[in-house]
């Protein structure tokens, strides 16, 4: 058994054990925040330091100028996030973290591909764009860009399809997350 | 007014009487307002002896403990402080001064990103936009610096924004939408709790230094007697359970062991206190983090208990340790409340008898002990004891961080919070010799004795000069064996005996060091006189640094190796 502050090493094993609770999925934290410098730091900084990873990332403002809104995901098979939650909300700026039911929450996400795409293949990917009521939005003789709007399974759905075409780049905003019915998020 | 004397405005209405600091180019505006601000102002010699110092101050007074650096290297010789206060929960604020705005971001002189740098160890930190910001965030700082969990907070004010003119008005209300502690406790929680104890056949209590910074400590005590609940508190924690009480004689019989103590707990704790911990039914932990120091190997940490946590930070409940019962509040409040349900339960006193008779059994086999020397030499436990007994346990005593450290909790029977400052999590050597300043600052009626390594003591050995000048009446004990103790040991124990670098040597001279400083300097190397030579360096006026040489290799005693369990204690 390797020990700290003992020559005996670490195994692999070892290091990845760990205690706290894993809730094994996907968790959508929406995070409503004050408009003040260096916030978002802070928030990147509390998680780096205490060795989560977040996912994805958006920040916007919100329906009041003196709040913004952060939804971040983290993948909960890695972190415990009711230790996530728990550090986050002792930053003084951050005023409420709602962990979103995914049934109960309508999420979306915007990317735009850059695809490979001369004459013959033109015809096939705007196809499949439209199955996935996708739009062009730029075409040159070499290539096409499309923009596709959806949950994260439906944009890398998406990308599966278009990537065989040769897929030059791909841009992904990360989700957006809102409660669905009356209530706030 | 401009911005600063505003600001010292501010520091009078958070009753600020004194900070501690360094003037550098960045708070010129700063210092100049400290000329006519009626604050009292101690000049260091180093910023991180003027953290410490606050430190000191904080956790001996209660009250916030303030420190001021200028930019770039004042403000980052401020770091280890502040992550010092953070990892400890002390109440502190620290100013520091910026470049002017129109050189941030420039690589300016002396211009160093220190809400950057602080931002991991701080509970918060206000970066100053506009000169008419000051005011507000001074008082917030102390707010949240002081309430909840305590801790450190900064505030950075670049200089040309300090000595801007501002409308001065004093701020009534604080605006925090993202900061309530909860501090109450859930009552139906705590009636749970007390049910629990009731129940409980072989409960412990294990109290930390958030009963000492929430002031619980009578609380802790009237509980605890509400009926025969053992006590073992954590490194922060001691003194909130007196490990003493009045012997029968009254005051004047002197004092004796307290029955229901059981001795600090976890790697260097005693027997008794880690046995109970591993054979408990129940865990009732108040203002204590479960630090690896204590569980040891987690997955066989106290594997029969189930687990109250009470605690004021939310974040700290089920972070190590899952809790069976958890109740976040101020453990005064909990505790309070905790009193009043568990005494309306009327619990059976003698439920607990056969529990008291396994752990009286383990007080008596192995009590703290060691191998006193047959000659004059000094054992490092023994000038402890010697210290202990020249005080008559009532001073304040600061340690450092190492062996000596851990002697002073296992040696010094702690009768009352607030006496014993050490620095536990994040184990900072040098902290020792300007907290004792800043305690003896805060409390000029106490007597305040640094117990401090020769390793240590050098890391802000400078402070002496600070200690002479304001004549601050430090006693500080150096336990010298000449060695990086701590580590020497863990090399002969772990690392098969190469040690590696831990030999100090005999330097410095210690005597003529605090000589140099304009400070009283003595060596003491014989037990059979050490504890009238202690009384006598106590006896002299101002400061005194006193250089007690101890053998050279010994080793603090029982343990339980890193990562190991409870059960498998040495020595």
């Amino acid at each position: 058994m390797g020990e700290p502050g003992t020559k005996v090493p670490l195994s692999l094993e070892e290091l990845e054990a760990s205690t706290n609770m894993r809730t094994g999925r996907k968790h959508v934290l929406s995070i409503l925040v004050e408009n003040k410098s260096g916030v978002l730091t802070r928030i990147a900084g509390l998680f780096a330091r205490r060795g989560f990873n977040i996912d994805t990332l958006t920040v916007g403002p919100t329906e009041d100028t003196q709040v913004s809104r952060v939804t971040l995901t983290v993948d909960g098979a890695l972190h415990p996030i009711d230790q996530v939650t728990k550090q986050l909300h002792k930053l003084v700026n951050v005023l409420k973290i709602r962990d979103l039911e995914p049934a109960d929450t309508v999420a979306r996400e915007l990317a735009l591909f850059k695809v490979n795409a001369d004459g013959a293949q033109r015809g096939e990917l705007m196809q499949i764009s439209e199955i996935f009521r996708g739009k062009v939005v730029d075409v040159t003789k070499r290539a096409i860009i499309l923009e596709v709007t959806g949950t994260t399974e439906k944009i890398e759905a998406f990308e599966t399809m278009v990537r065989p075409f040769g897929l030059i780049e791909m841009m992904r905003t990360g989700e957006i997350a809102i409660s669905r019915g009356r209530s706030e998020t | 007014m401009r911005a600063v004397d505003a600001l010292m405005e501010c520091l009078k209405a958070e009753g600020v009487d004194v900070v501690f600091g360094l003037p550098g180019g960045a708070n010129l505006p700063t210092y100049d307002a400290f000329v006519t601000g009626g604050i009292r102002h101690i000049l260091v010699r180093h910023e991180a002896g003027g953290g410490h110092a606050a430190e000191g101050y904080a956790r001996a007074t209660g009250k916030v403990g303030v420190a001021f650096a200028t930019s770039g290297p004042g403000a980052t010789n401020l770091v280890t402080p502040i992550c010092d206060a953070m990892m400890d929960s002390t109440p502190t604020v620290f100013i520091t001064g910026q470049v002017r705005t129109e050189l941030l971001g420039t690589d300016g002189f002396q211009e160093a990103d220190t809400i950057g740098i602080t931002m991991p160890v701080v509970k918060h930190s206000f970066m100053i936009q506009h000169p008419t910001e000051i005011p507000r965030a001074i008082h917030e700082a102390f707010h949240i610096a002081r309430s909840g969990r305590p801790g450190p907070v900064l505030v950075d004010i670049p200089m040309d924004l300090s000595r801007a003119e501002i409308d001065y008005e004093p701020v009534t209300d604080l605006r925090l939408p993202g900061y309530q502690p909860k501090i109450d406790g859930n009552q139906k929680q705590i009636r749970q709790a007390a049910k629990a104890l009731a129940a409980a056949q072989r409960p412990v209590i294990y109290a930390g230094g958030g009963v000492v910074n929430a002031n619980a400590s009578a609380e802790l005590i009237e509980f605890a007697t509400s009926d025969r609940f053992p006590v073992t508190c954590t490194l922060m924690g001691l003194g909130a359970f007196p490990a003493t009480v009045e012997g029968a004689g009254g005051r004047e019989g002197g004092r004796e062991p307290n029955p229901q103590w059981l001795g600090m707990l976890g790697m260097h704790g005693t027997r008794a206190a880690n046995y109970a911990m591993d054979e408990a039914d129940l865990i009732c932990a108040v203002g204590a983090r479960f630090d690896d120091r204590i569980t040891g190997k987690l997955s066989e940490f106290a594997p029969r208990a189930k687990f109250i946590h009470i605690d004021v930070d939310p974040a700290e409940i089920s972070k190590n340790v899952p809790a069976h019962i958890p109740i976040v509040g101020d453990a005064k409040n909990v505790l309070a409340k905790l009193i009043i349900e568990y005494r309306a339960i009327g619990a059976e006193r003698e439920r607990l008898d056969a529990w008291w008779s396994r752990i009286e059994g383990w007080k008596a086999k192995y009590p703290l002990s060691f191998e006193d020397s047959a000659d004059a030499e000094i054992k490092p436990q023994y000038m402890v004891k010697a210290l202990y007994e020249a005080t008559g346990g009532e001073a304040i005593v600061v340690s450092d961080v190492g062996q000596h450290q851990m002697w002073a909790a296992q040696y010094y029977d702690f009768p009352a919070p607030r006496r014993w400052i050490n620095s536990g999590g994040l184990g900072t050597m040098g902290f020792g010799l300007p907290a004792a300043m800043g305690a003896a600052v805060g409390c000029p009626e106490q007597l305040v004795c640094g117990l401090v390594g020769d390793g240590s003591v050098q890391m802000n050995a400078q402070e002496l000069s600070t200690c002479a000048q304001n004549g601050i009446p430090v006693k500080i004990f150096i336990m010298n064996n000449g060695y990086l103790g701590m580590v020497r040991q863990w090399q002969e124990l772990f690392w098969d005996g190469k040690y590696s670098h831990v030999d100090m040597g005999e330097f410095p001279d210690f005597v003529k060091l605090a000589e140099a400083h304009g400070v009283t300097g003595m060596r003491f190397a014989d037990k059979h006189t050490l504890v009238e030579d202690m009384k006598r360096a106590i006896a002299t006026d101002g400061p005194v640094l006193v250089d007690v040489r101890v053998t050279r290799e010994e080793n603090t005693y029982p343990m339980i190796p890193a990562g190991s369990a409870a059960r498998e204690m040495v020595g």
